[in-house]
């Protein structure tokens, strides 16, 4: 147990004693060796980078250097990532075995290991993290601490204010006054739909309740998403800070937090948070003797995207199936066990230590008029950079994609790109300089979602992206209601069709009016949105189903079923190859002659064109 | 009071009224599927759905409740097409075989195709495709006919505190199954057949038995009689279009007669010997320190429920058969020697309100004169199939009576079909066999009713009696732990396994949704039995003159040796799940 003054001397003196964290210029003859323990990195051995490192420092010696693990820096396209401070220097995709090379020159010799170094998308070698182009457009707020201190240690986290909104919040606030804060903020739910947290909170304070709860969604589950996750690995204890906070608020001395278990090292940290917290005395009862209590749990869920509803949700923490409840009553009236609830989600928990102690009226300067702040997004599919980004609200599409995103690989086009994941839309080149924000992405057919931003460019076939979401659905769907339940798979029948050929007429209408009453008629959120990226494909690529069904063909050349492989006679110089490389024996032709595939049996593999080194197959 | 309009007119309800509740105020008809009152108000079939002014998305009917000022429409365009695609949606994945289902013509689904005039299935596709599970001897289940409205869930589980059978698997493929999806047969399921009565489609079904029936009528080596449980004659009739509540017991017996049976006899004269053996063998336990409280054992769901939930509490239980397998056994005994024929050759049929006597009458120890007391047991709704298949015009028909010498009853037979009727009819011959005087009163107030448990202190004889009179299987097990935790001392228990007692069997006609919302059925076919009991002259088992000159001539002492070794059965502990071998 630490008192209040003691928690107060750990933030000073750890903070000065990390400021080459982020001070390049630190008075200090340390280094720290900073190696991103994010998902993506781990998973490329970056535990055994940071082993490596650990076991040759200790070999040579080598005195004042630390390792140490920390959350997502972003650029998951570049890792296993390596930073070294105060200097800054950035490796990217580190091997383990380059740990020995990075000690020798760069510690030791204090050279750059230029090979290491990273290449921006001009081509231009990097040698600090904010040189990147990636970084230029970025504002840190949920992301703050992420790649800055070891998410474990929560004296890194008390160093960087950690804590310290939540004192000020206990003695300097009231709950009204916390509310009204949160309000004035402008900051709205990052979970998807954008409801203002303000006025969440204050519902949830107004309900009548012997027994109030606060509740994190951690259920990321769009494909491609990963921001809370990130959040979580990367800074748990300003997810646990932020809930206590709003427990004040709200009246609520428990929360739950209930993450999916295929985050292992997520739920890892934020129980390893809440252990330290509590063993701080800063979780459990008479917080710094303010008479507040407050304690939290985990809650793991299994797989379902369902239970991202937090009606779903909900059901699941209690032990049930994780089927959504019909709204009203909200969960600020009848949440958890039927007692009031506040229910937000991992990002808007991430805003809200920074909006207390900055203010209100710093964060709503930045973001657009009804969209305040900022908003991070897993930037994914075709784009140079994948990763992790965070911008002020109101940047355009084309920003992130081209500027942060590093624009399109391999030459080719940019196409569209999906937001909200299976519940948003498409966006398309001539949207591509709408800002981003809750409203303007609503009007052109999308949504903000959760923050999973995949990029296609002109290989994707629009139809099949419609279908590949649906498929995600119906899998995805609780069974519960009739239009979910069986709209949802009609939906995915009629699209399958379309795709191998087998669309008929009058199927764009017919999928529209299907779309149309999911929309309306399902119970929650998932059905209600589900037909999104349907509707939004048939918006602004109409053509490309037109040409499925009337023409069965795909120009993006995705649909097998609807490619028609032929030889072209010109090219061909009846090598043979194809022949021989045929699985099913659908190529005939003698030896220099032209060769011919039957199209009765040929399965559209494309084998043959790849062995072709002429290039004589055409689809 | 609030005030609200529904597709203009305005309405006043009490506050908590549903949209549904206050649309049927002022005659407006909303479609629904899910929605069984106060069992299943889940809104998940989305065919109630309405538009309420100023909110995005629709309104579910049947669970939104009316709030001051609110503007609801009921059949706009958009909610008609919404619905009409629901409806597509739900058949495209349902097994359309519509002719040869048993719920044609009854069915809720079939009934709302007809009212959307579904000519076509717009949206077509895969349908899952199921197993039938037909093994037990009770129940079929047809999952390529169920539309997951759960009403067969939340009655099991709500109602009966069963949960043999609940949602499993998600999206498309979820489905209604049992544990481990196994059969009905291999789980906690105890056959009372309410899921059955909550199933707005063919999904879930008696096993029929009218094929046997037909068989055995057919065979002129077979001399077969037919017995008919009091609950029966009270709701025939509604196959037929009937009022509820009516009696149309002369109907039957002619109907009976016309399809070739050789006898007809009434189970309520079984139902007298019943209280003879059971009215005995409790003044035995009370009077000479026997397990106590008694527990009837009329009700075979019942009996299997306690095998597999409660066993320590199976020497409570009576270990007198039910009247039908009884009056089996007497057909098979006595009244085969008086008209000389091989029992072997005997047929005994049972027309019942209920299907775990299907199973009942496979249970071990149900042969009391050597050869199982009954072949066939039919409920109400195959008897009428029967009736229907021989084109009988059954509402046409002429009376007739029960035939001699096993058709005559007293009223106390009639009342079994009824929550607190065996109690009612028991306490009636127990009264007046402790205390040696006829009572002033034959009614017993305390035990009527429609309340799902009723407890009463009554005196006989200076001596306090505790009975209590529970149906539904949610209820009787609140009254087994009460006796379990030594909470209650109770003397005499009766348990019914269905909500209501035989009259709302599991294998009485079925009654829709809007029906069972509106119309007290219970209440009406009840009160059917009770007349039956108020008109009769005899009113008290043992004054039945056919039960004296049995227990003269053929069994001698009620309670004696003969009379156990006919009258008398035994139970076992059963396993809830059959595991893997």
């Amino acid at each position: 147990m630490k008192t209040l003054e003691e928690i107060k001397k750990i933030r000073e003196e750890k903070r000065k004693e990390l400021d080459l964290r982020v001070n390049t210029s630190a008075d200090t003859r340390e280094k720290h060796i900073l190696v991103c323990h994010g998902t993506g990195c781990t998973s490329s051995k970056s535990p055994k980078i940071l082993e490596n490192f650990r076991k040759i420092i200790e070999e040579k010696h080598i005195e004042n250097v630390r390792v140490i693990q920390t959350g997502c820096f972003g650029l998951c396209a570049k890792g296993p990532i390596v930073i070294i401070r105060p200097e800054d220097v950035f490796y990217a995709m580190v091997k383990p075995e380059d740990c020995e090379e990075i000690i020798e020159k760069h510690i030791q010799n204090g050279e750059l290991v230029e090979r290491l170094l990273c290449k921006d998308i001009d081509n231009k070698v990097v040698k600090q993290l904010d040189e990147l182009n990636f970084y230029k457009k970025q504002k840190r707020i949920a992301l703050k601490n992420c790649g800055v201190i070891d998410p474990e240690n929560i004296d890194e986290y008390i160093a960087f204010d950690g804590y310290k909104a939540l004192e000020k919040v206990l003695f300097e606030m009231t709950p009204d006054s916390v509310i009204e804060t949160v309000s004035a903020s402008g900051l709205r739910g990052r979970g998807g739909a954008g409801f203002p947290t303000g006025k969440k909170w204050s519902f949830t304070k107004m309900a009548k309740g012997d027994q109030k709860y606060v509740v994190c969604n951690a259920d990321e589950g769009d494909p491609g998403a990963f921001m809370d996750r990130s959040i979580l690995e990367g800074d748990p204890h300003c997810v646990v800070e932020a809930m206590m906070i709003a427990g004040y608020a709200v009246g609520a001395n428990k929360g739950y937090i209930y993450v999916r278990a295929e985050y292992p090292i997520a739920v890892k940290r934020f129980q390893k948070a809440i252990d330290a917290a509590r063993g701080y005395g800063i979780l459990g009862k008479n917080i710094w003797n303010t008479g507040f209590d407050f304690d939290l749990e985990v809650r793991l869920g299994a797989g379902a995207f369902v239970c991202g509803e937090e009606t779903a949700l909900l059901e699941s923490i209690e032990g049930r199936r994780g089927q959504p409840r019909l709204k009203p009553p909200f969960p600020a009236n009848e949440g958890l066990f039927g007692k009031p609830t506040l229910i937000n989600n991992v990002e808007t928990y991430a805003n809200i230590t920074k909006i207390i102690l900055n203010g209100a009226e710093w964060y709503s300067s930045i973001g657009t008029e009804k969209s305040k702040g900022t908003k991070v997004f897993a930037l994914g599919g075709n784009v140079n950079n994948i990763g992790l980004v965070e911008v002020p609200m109101g940047v355009t599409l084309r920003e992130i994609v081209f500027d942060i995103g590093g624009g399109i690989p391999n030459g080719r086009k940019f196409k569209a790109a999906q937001t909200g994941g299976p519940s948003g839309g498409c966006i398309t080149e001539e949207n591509l300089d709408t800002p981003i924000d809750y409203e303007s992405l609503q009007s052109i057919g999308s949504m903000m979602g959760s923050g999973g931003l995949i990029v296609m460019d002109d290989s994707k076939c629009m139809v099949n992206l419609a279908k590949f979401y649906l498929g995600f659905t119906v899998d995805e769907s609780c069974g519960k209601c009739t239009p979910c339940r069986i709209g949802t798979r009609r939906l995915l029948d009629m699209l399958t069709r379309i795709t191998e050929g087998k669309g008929e007429e009058g199927d764009v209408e017919k999928l529209e009016e299907l779309c149309k009453n999911i929309q309306k008629a399902s119970v929650c959120g998932l059905g209600q949105t589900a037909p999104n990226p349907v509707l939004s494909t048939i918006k602004y690529f109409r053509d490309e189903y037109e040409e499925h069904i009337r023409d069965k063909k795909c120009r993006a050349g995705e649909c097998k079923a609807l490619m028609k492989l032929h030889i072209d006679p010109e090219l061909c110089k009846g090598c043979g190859l194809c022949k021989r490389n045929c699985p099913v024996d659908a190529i005939t032709g003698e030896v220099k002659q032209t060769h011919v595939i039957d199209p009765e049996k040929c399965i559209k593999c494309g084998t043959c064109i790849n062995k072709c080194p002429f290039h004589a197959i055409k689809s | 009071m609030i005030n609200l309009t529904i597709n203009g007119k305005s309405v006043q309800v009490e506050e908590g009224t549903t949209i549904l509740e206050a649309a049927k105020k002022v005659n407006i008809d909303i479609p629904t599927l899910c929605f069984l009152k106060d069992i299943n108000e889940v809104g998940d079939c989305r065919m109630c759905v309405v538009e309420v002014e100023g909110r995005r998305g629709f309104a579910t009917a049947c669970i939104q409740k009316v709030e001051e000022g609110m503007v609801v429409k009921t059949n706009t365009p958009a909610v008609t097409e919404a619905r009409r695609v629901v409806l597509d949606l739900i058949l495209s994945n349902h097994d359309r075989e519509c002719l040869t289902c048993t719920r044609n013509g009854t069915c809720e689904l079939q009934k709302l195709a007809q009212e959307f005039y579904i000519d076509d299935i717009r949206y077509k596709g895969d349908r899952n495709v199921h197993e039938i599970d037909d093994l037990s001897p009770a129940i079929v289940r047809d999952f390529n006919k169920c539309i997951l409205c759960r009403r067969c869930v939340a009655t099991c589980k709500k109602v009966q505190g069963i949960g043999a059978i609940d949602s499993t698997g998600r999206g498309f493929t979820s489905a209604v199954s049992t544990y481990k999806n196994k059969s009905l047969n291999d789980v906690n399921c105890t056959f009372c057949g309410q899921c059955i009565e909550a199933c707005p489609v063919g999904a879930l079904k008696e096993k029929d038995s009218t094929g046997e029936v037909w068989r055995a009528l057919r065979d002129e080596d077979k001399y077969v009689v037919v017995q008919t449980a009091p609950a029966v004659r009270v709701a025939l009739g509604e196959e037929f279009g009937m009022e509820i509540g009516t009696n149309v017991a002369g109907k039957m017996v002619t109907a009976l007669k016309e399809l070739g049976f050789d006898k007809v006899f009434d189970t309520n004269t079984g139902a007298d010997f019943t209280i003879m053996e059971e009215g005995t063998e409790f003044i035995e336990r009370f009077t000479k320190g026997g397990t106590l409280p008694m527990i009837t054992s009329c009700s075979p769901g019942w009996v299997r429920y306690i095998e597999m939930n409660y066993p320590e509490l199976i020497p409570n239980l009576s270990t007198c058969k039910s009247p039908h397998q009884m009056f089996g056994a007497l057909i098979k005994s006595y009244y085969a020697e008086k008209i000389n024929v091989d029992p072997s050759k005997i047929f005994v049929v049972s027309v019942m309100p209920c299907v775990a006597k299907k199973f009942e009458r496979t249970r071990d120890n149900m042969s009391g004169a050597g050869y199982k007391d009954v072949d066939a047991v039919i409920t109400t709704r195959e008897l009428a199939r029967m009736i229907k298949q021989a084109h009988i015009d059954f509402v046409g028909l002429d009376d007739s009576g029960f035939d001699d010498p096993m058709g005559e009853a007293t009223g106390a037979g009639a009342i079994f079909g009824t929550t607190g009727g065996v109690m009612e009819a028991a306490l009636r011959t127990v009264q007046e066999k402790l205390t040696g005087k006829e009572a002033e009163k034959l009614e017993y107030e305390p035990v009527r009713g429609a309340e799902g448990i009723k407890r009463a202190t009554l005196n006989i004889n200076g001596k306090e009696v505790k009975v209590v009179v529970a149906s539904g299987l949610k209820n009787a097990q609140i009254i087994m732990e009460e006796i379990k935790s030594g909470k209650a001392d109770y003397q005499f228990v009766e348990i019914m396994a269905c909500p209501g007692g035989c009259v709302m069997g599991g294998g009485q006609p079925i009654r829709t949704s809007k029906e069972r919302a509106s119309i007290d059925i219970r209440s009406k076919r009840a009160n059917a039995l009770y007349t039956i009991d108020e008109k009769s002259v005899l009113r008290k088992s043992h004054e039945n003159p056919v039960l004296k000159k049995i227990y003269k001539e053929y069994l001698g002492e009620a309670g004696g040796h003969k009379a156990h070794e006919l009258l008398h059965t035994s139970y076992v502990a059963r396993e809830k799940y059959k595991l893997e071998e």
